[in-house]
């Protein structure tokens, strides 16, 4: 893995990037690009069973790459603690054009210490 | 005799029925150090009078799915038996060094941090084997966390019934309000698992959510 501790690297992955992938292969496109040390900022979001396959394959590749101690992730979406119409509105949305609504920060967590968040704001706290 | 074949035989399937409503596996989900084991050996030593496992100020102190079968429980004369499955705690990053803190050799930590990425991928596979889920959440910490957030919808997405239990309310620092402006459209029950505080109030939660089994 790529540790460069002067430079921060942010990636932008569109939605159509990864909008015809099977799941496995979204979850690789984005750890593929995490473990040469950049943060990913996604536009849109995986679905939550695969949110927790990332979680999973990044947990089977602690301790098989070397440096790599897993990753800090953040999903803002906005359909989250919105009324019930709102949220129906944008399922409907969601249904037309894919998960885009949202946006996901995942970076490696020897660069990315750790992502605060309340509902208003969100924060990368970087390692030294 | 007819009488009493046909009575048996509709007993059996009825009891059967009721039997296998009443019956079912409940996980314990969270982060680490949110009291899923502490949660979890207050519900055994409550009615079995044994515990499931150890607890520890050092995170992942589970690092294997730890069972306990066969508990009963009884609350307000209705009964449940539960297969209690206590799960390590989820998270996205494991870094041996943070062991080092609480002491621990460079080896054990080393260790003790291949153990826990092994536990997690053993609890998030065990999301197909369990009928409800409680969520642990230490309510002294933000709320906002992704793994909660994970955790939670990919139980919905499941259609697995969950319930959310904010432990820790014994501390000064705990905010049950914030864990419930966090989860807006689920059941929260604050609790203190170490000291068995609001216990009452869980198990009536509990039966409440066997009832979406």
């Amino acid at each position: 893995m790529m540790k460069d501790r002067d430079r921060l690297t942010l990636s932008f992955m569109t939605y159509q990037e990864i909008a015809k992938l099977e799941s496995q292969a979204r979850i690789k496109r984005i750890l593929d690009v995490v473990l040469t040390g950049k943060i990913v900022i996604l536009q849109g979001r995986l679905d939550s069973v695969e949110e927790t396959s990332l979680i999973q394959t990044t947990m089977a590749l602690v301790g098989r790459v070397k440096g790599f101690k897993g990753v800090e992730l953040a999903v803002i979406d906005p359909n989250q603690n919105q009324a019930a119409w709102d949220r129906m509105k944008l399922r409907m949305a969601r249904a037309l054009v894919g998960q885009r609504y949202a946006f996901t920060i995942i970076g490696p967590a020897s660069i990315v210490k750790e992502i605060k968040r309340d509902p208003k704001k969100i924060e990368l706290m970087l390692s030294k | 005799m007819v009488i009493r074949v046909i009575k048996n035989f509709f007993n059996r399937i009825f009891l059967d029925l009721f039997r296998r409503r009443k019956n079912f596996s409940l996980g314990f989900y969270g982060p680490p150090n949110a009291g899923k084991t502490s949660l979890a050996n207050r519900i055994c030593k409550d009615w079995t009078g044994e515990e499931i496992g150890t607890v520890s100020k050092v995170p992942h102190e589970t690092r294997k799915i730890q069972f306990k079968e066969k508990v009963e429980i009884e609350y307000k004369g209705k009964k449940l038996t539960l297969k209690l499955v206590d799960t390590p705690g989820i998270a996205t990053r494991i870094d041996y060094e943070d062991f080092l803190k609480f002491g621990m050799g460079k080896k054990e930590s080393q260790e003790r941090a291949k153990e826990a990425t092994q536990g997690i991928v053993e609890a998030i596979k065990w999301l197909d084997d369990v009928d409800a889920v409680v969520v642990v959440i230490d309510a002294t910490q933000n709320p906002y966390s992704q793994v909660n957030i994970t955790i939670i919808g990919n139980l919905v997405a499941r259609k697995i019934p969950v319930l959310i239990v904010a432990n820790k309310i014994d501390l000064r620092k705990a905010d049950i309000k914030k864990v419930e402006a966090a989860f807006p459209e689920y059941e929260v029950v604050g609790i203190s698992a170490r000291f068995g505080k609001n216990m009452e109030e869980f198990y009536e939660s509990l039966f409440n959510l066997a009832g979406k089994v």
